[in-house]
């Protein structure tokens, strides 16, 4: 399938997903919906960089929450401006602070990255909490609009639409990657960084492609949380539980294409959304755990791995 | 003047007794990330364990945190010696280490912090001990008996470590297997074997570096993140693998902290070692003392 097909069949399916929701007709399947939703972006653009390159983001929850915070932080200095423009910020500033640490560490092994990007959520942590604008460690209160200008309907109705076009801009620009010059150059810097390096694949440059890729769409998938949430603190915007999911859910799924992420993101959201109304929301992270460190053991290649044997 | 020169010694000296505390908090990612190349995020979970063992000792059977920790050095290094075998068969073996190894970690520190919320709650808990309260003056010095104590611990856990490694086989042989596993293999030694005994006594210090942990502040299931940054930051710039480089960094961690904290609050000390972690990965990867 070429990608102008792709992504129109891809739309059909969003198309179908509103209608459908619609036709439900009830506030919490747009509220469920739309975090499975954002766990799709999330662990479409974690592959892009762990999955295609081989390096892993332990920060997915600094990215994802800088997005966030540029929100709160547009919504007090210019309130007039419409939620997407606040999006394409917040995933500039998180592209920018990836091209940064990846400047900074992806010269090194692999290793050296993770832990960084670890050490990273604890420091943009700090800085958020330190800073008194966007409410420190007290949070910040976001008033959503009434209605959205956009059609009639929930606000969240249109936080939903605007996360589905999010994920479909994300899943599409993984698989046009894939096919791409662009996406043998990832996987040769995934099989052999040194036997691509010595063939003339410009690794760092490519890194760091991947690196400002993955953080931005983070960032972008970040940016309505404010919106959604309501109330925003630097505990729930950095919470770990984003940087487990988004690493369990392309493994689950299956690392090697766009398709894994995307179902691992499916099964592991929607069952934590059932598990945290019917069990505990403790509970339903510790099964995520777990569902992590058995598939990493037992099923190294992931649910499409399973299909493809 | 005089003040603020009170209170600058006073931070140095509280940051040397920090730094050695942190010293025993990294010991155990010295071995296994800067001897064997295993990326064990998951360390700082099991300090947090053995933190949570300590506290249930002393508030059960009113036991001295650092002895019941020593007591229980056993059962963490054959928990280090399970979970080293886990990580052996599914990933070293498949010489597929990198990102599902990375991931596995990541999933047991995950686990392990969970499980503790589960089963503790999220409130501090502290432990009880006649050296908690107390402290030594030494003309404007103060030496708080609560910092003093772990030092000494830490130092005295390094040290019989480095003897461990410097006199007897084993502790030769996990050398040997940090420099060339070949090698090893060609005198008859079994690496994984060696290897598995490394891990497990890595493991095994977080029972000692938790106790003290607890008894230095109270301690809560998520704070094993804060000292994620730290212990890499320690590891990364001591050299990776050398004990007296991780003391050392250790302690000029120690005293950063410590000056950042008594001069711009003490809200801004985990920014401190990540800017440590970062500066020294972009300057000197292979460490202040290693040769790059």
């Amino acid at each position: 399938m070429r990608n102008a097909q792709f992504i129109l069949f891809a739309l059909v399916a969003a198309a179908v997903t509103f209608i459908a929701a619609r036709l439900i007709d009830n506030a919490y399947v747009f509220f469920a919906g739309y975090v499975v939703l954002q766990y799709i972006v999330l662990a479409t653009a974690w592959n892009i960089l762990g999955g295609y390159t081989g390096y892993v983001n332990f920060g997915t929850a600094a990215f994802f929450a800088l997005g966030a915070y540029t929100t709160v932080v547009l919504h007090k200095a210019m309130p007039l401006w419409p939620l997407p423009a606040m999006m394409l910020a917040g995933g500039v500033i998180s592209g920018l602070i990836g091209l940064g640490m990846g400047y900074l560490t992806l010269r090194l092994r692999g290793t050296f990255f993770s832990i960084a990007t670890l050490a990273m959520a604890v420091v943009a942590q700090t800085l958020i909490t330190n800073w008194n604008f966007v409410g420190g460690t007290r949070g910040a209160y976001i008033i959503r609009p009434m209605d959205s200008t956009i059609f009639t309907g929930d606000y969240i109705q249109y936080l939903f639409l605007i996360m589905l076009l999010l994920s479909v801009t994300s899943v599409a620009v993984a698989r046009a990657i894939e096919h791409s010059p662009l996406g043998y150059g990832f996987s040769a810097i995934r099989d052999d960084e040194l036997a691509a390096e010595a063939s003339g694949v410009p690794t760092l440059r490519l890194k760091l492609i991947a690196t400002v890729l993955s953080g931005g769409l983070m960032g972008m998938a970040g940016a309505p949380l404010p919106y959604y949430v309501t109330y925003l603190d630097p505990a729930s915007g950095f919470s770990l539980s984003y940087a487990v999911n988004t690493i369990a859910m392309p493994l689950i799924g299956g690392t090697a294409t766009w398709l894994g992420p995307v179902i691992g993101a499916i099964l592991l959201g929607t069952l934590q959304q059932v598990a945290t109304v019917t069990i505990s929301s403790a509970l339903s992270l510790l099964l995520v755990g777990l569902l992590l460190v058995g598939f990493v053991i037992a099923a190294p290649k992931g649910i499409v791995g399973w299909f493809k044997q | 003047m005089d003040l603020s020169f009170d209170l600058l010694g006073n931070a140095i000296i509280s940051g040397l007794l920090l730094g050695g505390f942190y010293a025993a908090v990294t010991i155990g990612v010295s071995i296994s990330f800067g001897m064997l190349d295993i990326v064990n995020i998951a360390h700082p979970a099991f300090i947090i364990l053995g933190s949570y063992t300590a506290y249930i000792a002393n508030s059960l059977l009113g036991a001295d945190p650092i002895l019941s920790s020593i007591v229980l050095l056993p059962a963490f290094y054959l928990l280090g010696i399970a979970i080293y075998h886990v990580y052996d068969i599914s990933f070293e073996r498949r010489g597929d280490a990198s990102i599902r190894g990375l991931a596995f970690f990541f999933g047991i520190l995950f686990i392990t912090e969970v499980t503790l919320v589960l089963v503790f709650g999220v409130d501090y808990r502290l432990v009880d001990a006649p050296y908690i309260g107390p402290s030594l003056h030494i003309g404007v010095i103060h030496l708080p008996m609560r910092l003093l104590v772990p030092f000494l611990v830490s130092l005295a856990l390094i040290g019989a470590l480095q003897l461990f490694m410097s006199y007897t086989f084993i502790g030769r042989a996990v050398q040997a297997v940090a420099q060339d596993p070949m090698a090893l293999q060609l005198m008859a030694a079994d690496p994984s074997r060696i290897k598995r005994i490394a891990f497990g006594l890595s493991i095994a210090t977080a029972s000692t570096a938790g106790a003290i942990l607890i008894i230095i502040q109270p301690v809560e299931p998520s704070i094993a993140r804060d000292y994620i940054g730290r212990i890499f930051a320690i590891c990364v710039m001591g050299g990776l693998g050398s004990f007296s480089g991780t003391v050392v960094a250790a302690m000029i961690l120690g005293i950063i902290e410590s000056l950042t904290s008594t001069f711009y609050g003490p809200s801004w000390s985990p920014a401190v070692a990540f800017g440590f972690l970062l500066i020294t990965l972009a300057m000197r990867p292979a460490g202040l003392f290693g040769r790059s």
